[in-house]
């Protein structure tokens, strides 16, 4: 699975017409990078700040890797949803189908310095992070080749190497964390940003108010980034939150609201809010996204909305439908080509979990390493009746 | 298990300062420096409690003329050379030593720059570190303590101050769920090197929500240590420690201590976080104690050593994970043991300890273990109520007396 981190903010383009038709049917599909300008279909609403152009840069090369990794993202989360019905999958599991276009979007716009930090619908952003499909499969049915080591779950993939810091199971914990990170960003100099990314449900809770208000003291380069994907779990953002204009509870902090089901409008944003980020600190991005699954696996996702409302979406909004008929409607690869590069990835996602389906459950002396890190200090052995036993298993509990 | 039995051989092996004692206390420390090397002298907090005592053990010292333990002699760590200060002098040095040594470590917290601290632990480092290494925080306990910790994640080492514990408690989910956690639930990818500080405790007439003893309720959460510091010896040594410790560390200060005064070494040195000090060895009775009331029990140790009583008084310091192995040498030793602890008595340290050495070493005690804590109820305001809510030296004696019936 390749993933383009193409920044077309270094192309230097004044082309404002697609590329004629005839050009293009014979080069193949995926390696062009002749740049295309493409107009977002929404414009961006902006507060306290100047609103970024509604053209945006790509190229053939992007789009088809943005197809290709929301397909891929997309049946991602359906198997996860087979695998959980089928009992492989316990306890909690969030999906983030609908959702895909904001982490494709992201990561089009920024590098792997940045860091990124979410709440528990984090599967799509490990995956868009760089993590391995067989990682996010041996996580979820908790197997030593999880992510986490299957210590985890659903709930807290991360990724160190790539700067994604999780993967948080209490709502709004993550923002100041995020903030945290922005400042660490600030105080070693790394000339990067943080995207902290929250819900609607999240956007009313203090924490986040407190930490947007430290980060505008301190100018930290932290993005916050609200998915509002217009439901807090069962309760709709009109009935939770006064002002649902979440882009503008910043208040002194600019904010930008950008429709979200569109990968180059969020492409776009992010870019304009890392530039921002890192001259003048924190802003808000609010993506107007929608999730098509309930809140949850035990979220039927239909008693507090219609099921109209959700075809409705699906048919005019869908992120990869989007894609997909810009692919067409400019000549970039015919139809088959994209049913086939959808098989591939329905392919992938099948070999994955049967990988993962491999991987051994975590051995029982995982219990109890990574609860200590090794450090200085004196080796504790209790001396009990049960002797060695206990001085190893305590050995292990404190330092591993 | 050979890296355990080798630890055992080598620490027998160590200087004269780690079995001053074996003779007559019938164990051998067996410890080491486990890991890194260090490139300080290091000096063990059992062999200095003499040179480092103050003013009030002393006076026990000289009391003394009838009882069994003979005094250590200063180990080979103490030096007669050394300057004199106060303990918040003592934590500030600690603070400072470890700043210069390490450019990650920033402090932040309400009024720790310009002000100087609330109670003087960061006076004059904001001038000498600048802004951004010393940060005043707006009064937003849940999102700084939550920014300390992320930043902790990408390497930082924040020390993160609570003008009082008890404002902590508004970070609870943060320390709890993301502090003591992510070490685990990240595979073990992210580290969390933060130490969190404060006073807390019963102060003089502070009123019942800044007298609270947060311990208790910190103790469950996996992944964290806790450590509590009573003298300003101790204090600096657990300051850097927990400084340089790659595991978040909670750093429990008294809001009395602050101003005791004692000597500390000139040289560098570090206590290690999970032991315990051995205050005054003795042969009767175990007491097991931590921070303010290890004031109150040698208090209580003068006037029971003049009825021809020797107990021995440890403090504990590492209140997670409990120091067992000097606790169970102590233990077998005297077969008696008495927890005084400023806890709560429901769910307190107390407790815990309680059960972990029932657990482990019931068939050493000769009697059942008595805990004194503070009563199960808001610290009043009034003078005379807020002294009955604490363990006074006097029940200390009537407790040791019944016990070494």
């Amino acid at each position: 699975m390749a993933l383009s981190h193409l920044s077309s903010s270094s192309r230097s383009s004044t082309l404002l017409k697609p590329l004629t038709t005839s050009y293009l049917l014979r080069r193949p599909i995926s390696t062009d990078s002749t740049p295309l300008t493409i107009e977002t279909s929404v414009p961006f609403t902006s507060h306290q700040c100047e609103a970024p152009s509604r053209a945006v840069e790509t190229s053939s090369k992007e789009l088809l890797s943005f197809f290709r990794d929301m397909a891929l993202m997309r049946r991602m989360e359906i198997a996860a949803d087979s695998l959980y019905k089928a009992k492989l999958v316990r306890g909690f599991c969030h999906l983030y189908d609908g959702q895909e276009a904001v982490c494709i979007g992201m990561e089009a716009a920024i590098t792997k310095k940045d860091a990124i930090i979410t709440a528990y619908r984090d599967h799509c952003t490990f995956l868009g992070r760089g993590g391995t499909l067989l990682q996010v499969f041996s996580e979820l049915m908790g197997r030593k080749d999880g992510c986490s080591k299957g210590k985890g779950g659903s709930m807290h993939f991360y990724k160190k190497d790539a700067n994604f810091y999780g993967g948080h199971g209490i709502v709004g914990a993550q923002v100041p964390l995020g903030c945290g990170l922005a400042f660490a960003q600030k105080y070693s100099k790394d000339e990067a940003v943080t995207f902290a990314l929250y819900g609607d449900g999240a956007a009313n809770q203090g924490q986040l108010f407190e930490a947007l208000n430290i980060s505008a003291l301190w100018d930290l380069p932290a993005i916050l980034v609200c998915e509002n994907n217009h439901y807090g779990m069962g309760t709709a953002e009109w009935r939770a939150a006064k002002s649902p204009s979440y882009y503008k509870r910043g208040d002194y902090v600019p904010g930008l609201k950008v429709d979200g089901m569109d990968a180059l409008a969020v492409k776009q944003a992010c870019k304009f809010a890392k530039e921002h980020a890192l001259k003048n600190g924190p802003i808000i991005l609010e993506m107007d996204t929608y999730r098509y699954h309930g809140h949850s696996m035990s979220d039927p996702g239909s008693t507090y909305r219609t099921r109209d409302e959700i075809t409705g979406v699906r048919q005019e909004r869908d992120p990869i439908e989007r894609i997909r008929k810009l692919i067409l409607s400019h000549d970039l690869a015919t139809e088959k080509e994209l049913k086939d590069i959808e098989k591939e990835m329905r392919k992938q996602v099948d070999d994955a979990i049967a990988q993962a389906k491999e991987s051994p459950m975590p051995d029982p002396s995982e219990l109890f390493s990574n609860v200590y890190v090794k450090g200085y200090g004196v080796e504790v052995i209790i001396l009990s009746s049960y002797q060695l036993i206990s001085i190893l298993f305590f050995h292990d509990i404190c330092y591993h | 298990m050979a890296a355990i039995f080798q630890g055992l051989g080598a620490a027998t092996a160590l200087s004269p300062s780690n079995c001053f004692d074996s003779n007559k206390l019938h164990y051998s420390s067996r410890r080491s420096l486990s890991g890194r090397k260090a490139s300080f002298f290091v000096v063990r907090s059992d062999g200095s409690v003499n040179f480092a005592s103050n003013s009030r053990a002393h006076r026990a010292q000289q009391v003394i003329t009838n009882a069994v333990a003979t005094k250590a002699d200063n180990s080979a760590a103490s030096t007669k050379a050394g300057h004199e200060l106060l303990l918040f002098e003592a934590l500030r040095e600690g603070l400072e030593e470890e700043m210069d040594r390490d450019p990650h470590v920033c402090v932040m917290g309400e009024d720790v720059g310009h002000y100087g601290g609330s109670y003087k632990v960061t006076r004059g480092l904001a001038d000498k570190y600048g802004d951004l290494r010393v940060l005043d925080t707006p009064i937003a306990e849940n999102s700084f303590t939550g920014m300390g910790i992320g930043a902790a994640m990408t390497g930082l080492r924040p020390i993160v101050e609570g003008m009082n514990m008890g404002f902590l408690l508004l970070a609870f989910n943060q320390i709890s769920n993301n502090c003591g956690m992510l070490h685990y639930t990240s595979g073990g990818q992210f580290t969390i090197p933060i130490v969190i500080r404060g006073p807390g405790g019963v102060g003089r007439q502070l009123g019942a929500e800044h007298s609270q003893r947060l311990e208790s309720y910190f103790q469950s959460i996996p992944g964290i240590q806790m450590v509590a510091c009573s003298t300003p010896y101790n204090a600096k040594g657990l300051m850097k420690a927990a400084i340089r410790s790659e595991n978040p560390v909670i750093l429990f200060e008294h809001v009395l201590l602050y101003n005791l005064k004692e000597k500390i070494p000139d040289e560098e040195y570090i206590c290690n976080l999970e032991e315990a000090e051995m205050v005054r060895p003795g042969e009767h009775v175990t007491i097991l104690t931590y921070s303010r009331m290890r004031y109150h029990v040698m208090q209580a140790a003068k006037t029971l050593v003049n009825k021809g009583y020797d107990p021995e008084v440890i403090d504990i310091r590492s209140l997670k994970p409990f120091d067992l192995h000097t606790i169970g040498n102590s233990i077998k030793k005297t077969h008696r043991v008495l927890i005084v602890e400023e806890c709560m008595r429901t769910g307190g340290i107390g407790a815990s300890l309680t059960a972990a050495i029932t657990e482990n070493f019931h068939d050493y005690l000769d009697a059942p273990i008595v805990c004194l804590s503070s009563q199960d109820v808001p610290t009043p305001y009034a003078g005379t109520l807020e002294e009955w809510t604490v363990v006074q030296p006097a029940q200390i004696v009537t407790a040791v007396e019944k016990l070494c019936q």
